[in-house]
């Protein structure tokens, strides 16, 4: 297995190539706005640290969010380009899951991710023996909505840095870590589960269908 | 022949995914897929509807134009992607496309211009573009008289639009006398039954106008007019005349573009004009075009209306010529670019200057 991992779904802009084993090389470059123009140099880069020729990689996963989308879009895209032209696997990890193993945290925790307009993105886990599991499926709200038994769990994300207030247990990691999204989907790989690219939007698009706009001057 | 360079081109500026294969100056496919019917539910172009259905169609249409065109990826020699202009976050998805073909094939990316493409398409259609050209290109989203010396290297602005795009003015036009999005299409249909007989106004062709703005259009005045003219004919209890207008809007519209370029090619010398861009599917404008050249001893070029729209050929057929030339690739950290101006032709790889610096940063 020679698996190259990559994430667009936080701040980072973050890439690893995994053997199965370990990390053999990575990039990462924090850049919430610059996902077009350093993904690609960050993916010849982490190739090059690792000693690995693109010809040479089996497969390849990817954060699929939730995430801010335009940035999101350049991860999924890349990665699923990337995998036709060689003609290997690509596999979907939700970021969220990344972002819990690099968290290292045994018993409950919450991870909280930036979805912008003043809300987060979270879901809640449990770690144990090194393995965090996923308790509730990934929403989006405001960080003050949370349940406050939920609140009030260690945070990891940059939820609690951005929502203190709310979230007054925050820790790193903040961002994903490409090493981590190779980890969940190895392990997921193994345990024979399918890992679908399919992007975690989790809002609808901004806009009124000319019905909706009828309905609402109507009602008005 | 085989020496001609093997191109892939993606455009994703808009609402349309479109990727196209050239060999040369020899189109081998087009293909496209379309969210139009997506935004049609929303009365105009949404970008994040654009975008998703982007991301969506990149791979499939990818796959579809190689297998359409009996091409293998690996016997690719250069991609080339709209980088701009165009709407940021439907750009994005294919210029990351195109540079991981770039990776996983190792040839030279090249980010393009849009609307030096739908210069360029051209020449897959009627062979190699005189240099100069004269190029009007009329869509949604631009409206802009171009003199081209050189289709890879040289573009000077001579005009352009100064408030609302020709095509959407069709769009909002469309929308007064209850036609469905997109308007081009409708009201070119809608014209063929009726009178050119409302005399609407033509925008900067007065005097003054003439001086200030001599390429330049307006269409915010025109679309306000008819808007005024139906208005009070529903006021007045009247059926409004939808045929007639439609045909009296369009003549407006195409009286002046056609007009203008004309001026351009006689008052710079040049001796070709080339339409381009989706209202060039316009079949009054192509007829009137046709006509006045011929007048003017002017040669016409139009591409068949499916070039004219947003497509990945043209994309293609520009990379082809970058590469013919021996134009410099873009590299792989270039950006998208919405508000990309037309003189820059394409993505040049940073300077020597940085290159130098990112040898020396580790
Ligand atoms: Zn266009």
């Amino acid at each position: 297995m020679l698996m190259l991992a990559l994430d667009t779904s936080t701040s980072a802009i973050t890439v690893a190539v995994h053997d199965g084993e370990t990390v053999l090389g990575d990039h990462t470059v924090l850049d919430a706005r610059r996902h077009t123009e350093l993904l690609a140099p960050g993916i010849t880069t982490a190739l090059a640290a690792a000693g690995v020729a693109v010809t040479d990689l089996t497969d390849i996963a990817v954060g699929v969010g939730p995430g801010p989308f335009t940035g999101l879009r350049v991860g999924l895209v890349t990665a699923l380009t990337l995998g036709h032209t060689r003609g290997i696997a690509v596999h979907g990890v939700c970021s969220l899951d990344a972002l819990a193993q690099g968290a290292g945290i045994e018993g409950d925790f919450l991870v909280a991710t930036d979805a912008r307009r003043k809300e987060v993105y979270w879901a809640r886990y449990r770690g144990e023996s090194g393995v965090p599991t996923r308790l509730s499926e990934p929403v989006v709200g405001r960080a003050a909505d949370i349940p406050a038994e939920v609140r009030a769990l260690p945070v990891v994300g940059r939820g609690a840095l951005l929502y203190p207030e709310a979230l007054p247990d925050g820790g790193e990691p903040l961002d994903v870590y490409a090493g981590d999204v190779a980890l969940v989907a190895q392990r997921a790989l193994e345990a024979g589960e399918a890992l679908p690219v399919e992007p975690m939007y989790l809002r609808r698009p901004d806009a009124l269908t000319t019905a909706e706009r009828q309905a609402a001057v109507e009602r008005a | 022949m085989t020496d001609e360079p093997l191109v892939l081109g993606i455009e994703t500026s808009c609402d349309e995914t479109g990727v196209g294969i050239v060999r040369g100056e020899t189109l081998l496919v087009d293909a496209i897929a379309s969210s139009v019917d997506e935004h049609a539910r929303f009365g105009g172009v949404v970008p994040e509807v654009a975008s998703r259905a982007h991301l969506e169609a990149m791979v499939p249409t990818i796959e579809r134009a190689c297998a359409t065109a009996g091409v293998a990826l690996t016997d690719l020699d250069g991609i080339a992607v709209t980088s701009g202009p165009g709407l940021a976050g439907a750009l994005m998805v294919g210029v990351a496309s195109a540079k991981a073909l770039g990776i996983g094939l190792g040839v030279p990316v090249y980010g393009v211009n849009h609307l030096a493409s739908h210069v360029a398409v051209d020449i897959v259609e009627h062979g190699p573009l005189p240099e100069p050209t004269m190029a009007l290109l009329v869509s949604g989203g631009h409206s802009s008289l171009l003199l081209v010396p050189d289709v890879t290297d040289d573009i000077r602005p001579l005009g352009s639009t100064i408030d609302d795009a020709a095509g959407e003015a069709f769009d909002k036009v469309a929308r007064v006398l209850g036609l469905p999005f997109p308007g081009g299409p409708h009201i070119d249909r809608a014209a063929r039954d009726g009178a050119i007989e409302i005399d609407f106004p033509r925008g900067l062709t007065s005097g003054r106008d003439m001086e200030r703005h001599r390429y330049d259009f307006s269409f915010s005045g025109l679309k306000t007019a008819v808007s005024r003219w139906v208005q009070a004919r529903q006021a007045a209890g009247e059926d409004v005349p939808v045929a007639d207008v439609a045909a009296s809007f369009q003549e407006a519209v195409t009286d002046v573009l056609t007009r203008k370029a004309i001026l351009a090619c006689q008052e710079q010398g040049v001796g070709h004009l080339q339409i381009g861009g989706g209202v060039a599917a316009n079949t009054r404008l192509r007829a009137m075009a046709q006509e006045r050249c011929d007048r003017a001893g002017i040669q016409l070029r139009v591409p068949r209306p499916g070039l004219c729209t947003d497509n990945g050929a043209m994309v293609a057929s520009l990379g082809a010529q970058m590469m013919a030339k021996g134009r410099v690739p873009s590299g792989l950290d270039f950006p998208a670019d919405s508000s990309m101006p037309v003189t820059d032709v394409h993505n040049e790889p940073a300077g020597p200057a940085s290159a130098h610096d990112a040898l020396h940063a580790g």
